[in-house]
């Protein structure tokens, strides 16, 4: 149990000054990297209780996938040498201690939250999707995940679908002056523009390219 | 003190998402760290599902965790379309000189 705490303690200090270093840090690249450092000691913490599968999920999709893209975005945009001004900024400062308000509010109601939290005993025995014992985590969750779930996990698999469309929609540039080939042009070709059959005259010979 | 329950885990869902919310608010850089802010809550949510299905002993809050994942890699994409979009059209991602849609 010793372990448990002093685990869980490290790994959540670690995650809560990543988290602040990612809303206050000057560049940008340093942000990723804070974001990066946070998402694998959540994703610690996830193995740690007992969720290994959602742990290394997210590590996969947030590390490997979500982070790298947001590198690539701040380092093709070139905005990594934009200083964050918002301490010293002159207009708009008036934001500053209306979000430290709210925030702090928004913490303190989570916390009232979570400290008055008292249970029916009926709802700590959960009738269904229970967890056990005897099967891997990663096991139970597939029993559930395609059985009990499958039209939520189908329409999952559309939200990213639909999310790559956009995205390459909505960055596709169509530039002037690039040869590309048509398809529609290539096999709506017809024979008589084509090729040209003529009558020879001995002698003479064709003039070919007029 | 040694012996952690749901509370713990609800706590630093509870200061994580807290973050996010500031870094939203706060943010007159960029508007990436914006998504990023909204990344870290998303985070804390799971963080919140995470613990309530391994102390309440119920399978069902990692399955949203899943969805939610899901959700946020699609959201980030999408977002970051945007704003690459927006950077090409205005040359600016700087929040305070975002303000086409002001009326």
């Amino acid at each position: 149990m010793a372990a448990h705490a002093i685990f869980f303690y490290f790994f959540s200090i670690v995650a809560v000054i990543s988290a602040i270093m990612v809303t206050v840090s000057k560049n940008t690249v340093h942000s990723v990297f804070f974001l990066i450092l946070d998402f694998i000691s959540i994703s610690c913490l996830f193995i740690m209780i007992g969720a290994e599968f959602l742990g290394m999920i997210m590590l996969i999709v947030y590390v490997g996938a979500v982070a790298v893209l947001f590198l690539f975005v701040v380092m093709m945009l070139n905005v990594a040498q934009q200083q964050n001004q918002w301490f010293n900024s002159k207009e708009n400062s008036g934001h500053i201690p209306i979000g430290l308000i709210i925030s702090t509010i928004i913490f303190f109601e989570l916390i009232i939250v979570v400290g008055g939290w008292k249970y029916k005993p009926e709802l700590l025995d959960p009738n269904t999707n229970q967890l056990s014992n005897e099967i891997s985590n990663t096991h139970s969750l597939g029993q559930v995940l395609y059985t009990d779930y499958i039209h939520v996990f189908q329409i999952s698999g559309m939200i990213l679908l639909v999310a790559m469309i956009g995205a390459i929609v909505l960055t596709y540039r169509r530039r002037a002056g690039v040869k590309t080939q048509s398809y529609l042009k290539q096999i709506s070709r017809e024979r008589s523009e084509g090729i040209e059959v003529l009558e020879v005259s001995s002698n003479k010979g064709v003039k070919i390219d007029d | 003190m040694t012996d952690i329950g749901l509370g713990h885990y609800l706590t630093l869902g509870a200061v994580i998402f807290s973050i996010g919310v500031i870094g939203i608010f706060l943010n007159r850089k960029n508007i990436i760290v914006i998504l990023m802010s909204i990344e870290l809550i998303l985070l804390a949510v799971n963080i919140n599902l995470v613990a309530f299905s391994i102390y309440l002993g119920d399978l069902t809050g990692q399955v949203f965790t899943l969805f939610i994942l899901t959700v946020a890699a699609a959201e980030a994409a999408i977002g970051l379309a945007i704003i690459v979009v927006y950077y090409r059209n205005a040359g600016t991602i700087r929040v305070e000189e975002i303000d086409k849609l002001k009326g």
